[in-house]
């Protein structure tokens, strides 16, 4: 099949000056490798598009049809700017290309990974021992899944761990029961546009009893211009299995406004447990505009740590609803505003049965004028009863023109729960500063240690690679926050 | 043998004037000691020799083995071989003192070159047993909720780890009781050596109880009005600081 249009569209430089970022070391993310894409659905978004896309990936007759549905209910959504950010009105849905592939097939061994993929993985930086863990990577190179390998270690545990759209087509018993119900496609306009244009992300089921022992992994970069990213992932852990499943993010840097808008459907089942961790660096002309949702079961347990940097606006609230009784939600999340960024993130936890227990702990940094935003919502009914919530805010504000906005919403009827809730805020004071350039260290690495010290109780619960990721990231930030 | 040389040193707060051309030169494994009433500008002095930005030097010169640091960051300064104890140490929440010392040590190496953390550890150990400071002491985060003893002690390991050149010891008698005085001194009588030169800053004597000066200088509004030998302290501890103002009024009057 040839593509819609194969030409990019220029950069446009315009909308790039108007919005300056100073300040920021990008490095990390600032490069892209010629790729040949094979498959390309031009920019610009209409049935023709969802039409295209879903051919492409050979798709039955009722994925089109969900896919249709979406755009319709896309296309009559308003923006929800009437309590998010007027930024949202930037996007230009017409300059966004909705799918690109480069039609390469899952590899199975390191050695088979092209090298521009390779040396892709190498500019990221990451250490020795990451690359191990690499070795044992679904990582998602654009749209479709480059390399794969951990798939079949898994496998004999009855695992399936797959992309998208390999799920849909060989396991539709399974995903189609779960597909869209956590977060229905109208949930909001990006759950919507996602569910049109939806293309990569990872499916996973895990049988009953099966505890995975090591965590699954997705590696996910957006290497074209103009180009959305719109993985979709849906992780089923049957009863009584266990999961851990990370995604790093990090994107190129372009003078174009790029739209990263992901969902992310959980179901744990009676007794299962997942943990879904992420660590994002987007670069800063990217909105990321995510939708993650997850229900537990009885005694279930679902865990998003979620770590947010970079982007240009980020909007993501990862969520559980707490279905049956003794289920157990968390939220851990981390947030860094740099200059021209704004990081609109929080939790929501939605009791829905007896003796459920929450806990959300949210920690944003905002530097320069980088602007960090806390939303939460925790809803208990009446009829409930034994039900406990633990909500923790903090902000750290490095400079004096930073912003943070806190909005907690906690919704609690009848008398027979726990709830508490604590906000902070603070500033890395000039004292300290000094007091840490004193002993040697300059200003850059004393803001480091700072924010890292700030972060640093919840950073602790991360798998040590995560941290130590997060750890270079933040230093990576705060050397360029700095003189 | 280090020598830090501070000449006519002029000191300003934004527009005000606190140290008006003082000159005193230390070197290394002396002890001395500035004296004088609050307001006279001796913790503005060690501030400013440490590179506190809000602190101008307006004239004069501190040269550290001859060559000046006035246009040296604080950092560099201390890495240079410079340390200040403050007198109100700045809490770090979340960062250890194990990290925060070594973060300071990996500050202080060349570029790609990592410390080795064994070593590190096994060298802060030392200098905790020799300074009588319990090992779990280090894995709290950096005055953190800590005592008013704590944080002086936190301070002298610091010291004692970082082993400068010249400390500055900003009031590090302020706040504390009889016991934990003892700790610090003892501290810093441990540390003592051929190796270190020591500029401490007080209010009042009983600190040169414990750790016995060689040079005691008076300091009165802005400048040095007096020096000696131990006997000083003990002259203005029996006398009080009106006695040097009587002397100061009569000598310019």
């Amino acid at each position: 099949m040839k593509p819609l249009s194969d030409t990019l569209s220029a950069p446009d430089t315009d909308e790039a000056a108007a919005n300056p970022v100073v300040g920021i070391d990008q490095t990390k993310g600032d490069f892209q490798y010629k790729v040949a894409y094979e498959f390309d659905a031009g920019t610009g978004l209409s049935e023709k598009t969802v039409r295209y896309i879903s051919s492409v990936k050979k798709e039955a007759p009722w994925i089109l049809e969900f896919r249709l549905n979406a755009l319709k209910k896309f296309l009559s959504m308003p923006m929800p700017t009437h309590w998010a950010t007027k930024d949202l009105e930037n996007i230009n849905f017409d300059k966004i290309r909705y799918y690109l592939a480069s039609g390469q097939k899952p590899k199975r061994t390191w050695d088979e990974v092209p090298a521009d993929i390779k040396r892709t993985f190498e500019r990221l930086g990451i250490p020795e021992q990451e690359r191990k863990f690499l070795a044992g990577v679904e990582a998602q190179f654009d749209s479709e899944a480059a390399y794969s390998n951990i798939k079949e270690i898994v496998a004999k545990q009855g695992v399936i761990f797959a992309n998208s759209t390999e799920a849909l087509r060989e396991h539709p018993e399974i995903f189609r029961k779960f597909f869209g119900k956590v977060i229905p496609t109208g949930d909001n306009k990006f759950s919507a546009l996602n569910s049109a244009v939806f293309s990569g992300g990872s499916f996973i089921y895990v049988p009953k009893g099966v505890k995975v022992a090591q965590p699954l992994q997705a590696y996910f970069r957006i290497n074209a211009e103009n180009f959305g990213q719109f993985e979709r992932t849906l992780i089923i852990c049957d009863e009584g299995a266990e999961v851990v499943y990370m995604e790093g993010c990090t994107a190129p840097k372009f003078s174009t406004s790029t739209l990263h808008s992901a969902v992310v459907e959980l179901v744990a089942l009676k007794g299962a447990k997942i943990q879904y961790i992420t660590v994002q660096n987007w670069a800063n002309n990217v909105f990321n505009l995510v939708t993650k949702r997850g229900v537990a079961h009885e005694e279930a347990e679902i865990k998003w740590i979620d770590c947010n940097i970079g982007s240009r606006l980020t909007m993501k609230y990862p969520g559980v609803v707490l279905k049956g009784r003794k289920a157990r939600g968390e939220v851990l999340s981390i947030a860094l505003a740099n200059d021209g960024q704004h990081q609109d993130t929080g939790a929501k936890m939605i009791h829905a049965a007896d003796e459920t227990t929450s806990n959300i702990i949210a920690k944003s940094i905002s530097v320069g004028q980088g602007r960090s935003t806390y939303r939460g919502v925790v809803h208990i009914p009446k009829h409930l009863k034994g039900c406990k919530n633990n909500t923790e805010c903090d902000a750290l504000l490095i400079n004096s023109n930073s912003r943070t906005d806190t909005y907690p919403a906690i919704s609690v009827r009848g008398d027979r729960h726990a709830v508490q809730h604590e906000a902070s805020v603070s500033k890395v004071s000039a004292d300290q500063i000094f007091y840490m350039q004193s002993r040697g260290l300059t200003e850059g690495q004393a803001m480091s240690l700072s924010v890292n010290g700030f972060i640093n109780d919840l950073a602790r619960q991360f798998p040590m690679e995560y941290s130590v990721e997060l750890k270079r990231l933040i230093d990576l930030e705060m050397e360029g926050s700095v003189g | 043998m280090s020598q830090l040389e501070i000449t006519n040193l002029h000191v300003a707060i934004g527009e005000k004037e606190i140290v008006k051309d003082l000159s005193l030169t230390i070197r290394s494994g002396e002890v001395h000691a500035i004296m004088g009433p609050n307001g006279t500008g001796k913790s503005t002095l060690s501030k400013a020799i440490a590179g506190h930005p809000d602190y101008t030097i307006t004239s004069g010169d501190v040269r550290l083995d001859g060559k000046s640091i006035l246009d040296q960051e604080a950092d560099e300064r201390a890495r240079a071989g410079l340390f200040l104890a403050f007198q109100y140490p700045s809490e770090i929440p979340g960062v250890s003192i194990a990290n925060f010392l070594r973060a300071a040590q990996q500050a202080r190496m060349a570029e790609g070159e990592e410390l080795d953390a064994s070593a590190y550890y096994k060298r802060l150990y030392s200098k905790m047993d020799l300074l009588k400071i319990d090992r779990k002491f280090t894995s709290r985060s950096v005055n953190d909720g800590f005592s008013g003893g704590e944080k002086k002690r936190c301070e002298i390991l610091q010291m004692a780890m970082l082993e400068p050149k010249f400390a500055l010891m900003d009031e590090t008698d302020s706040g504390l009781d009889i016991d934990a005085l003892r700790i610090v001194a003892d501290g810093v009588n441990t540390m003592r050596s051929p190796n270190l030169g020591v500029l401490m800053i007080t209010h009042y004597q009983r600190l040169l109880d414990y750790i016995v000066p060689d040079h005691v200088h008076v300091m009165w509004d802005g400048q040095i009005v007096k020096t000696g030998d131990k006997s000083l302290a003990l002259e203005l501890e029996a006398k009080g600081y009106d006695w040097v103002k009587k002397e100061l009024a009569a000598a310019t009057g």
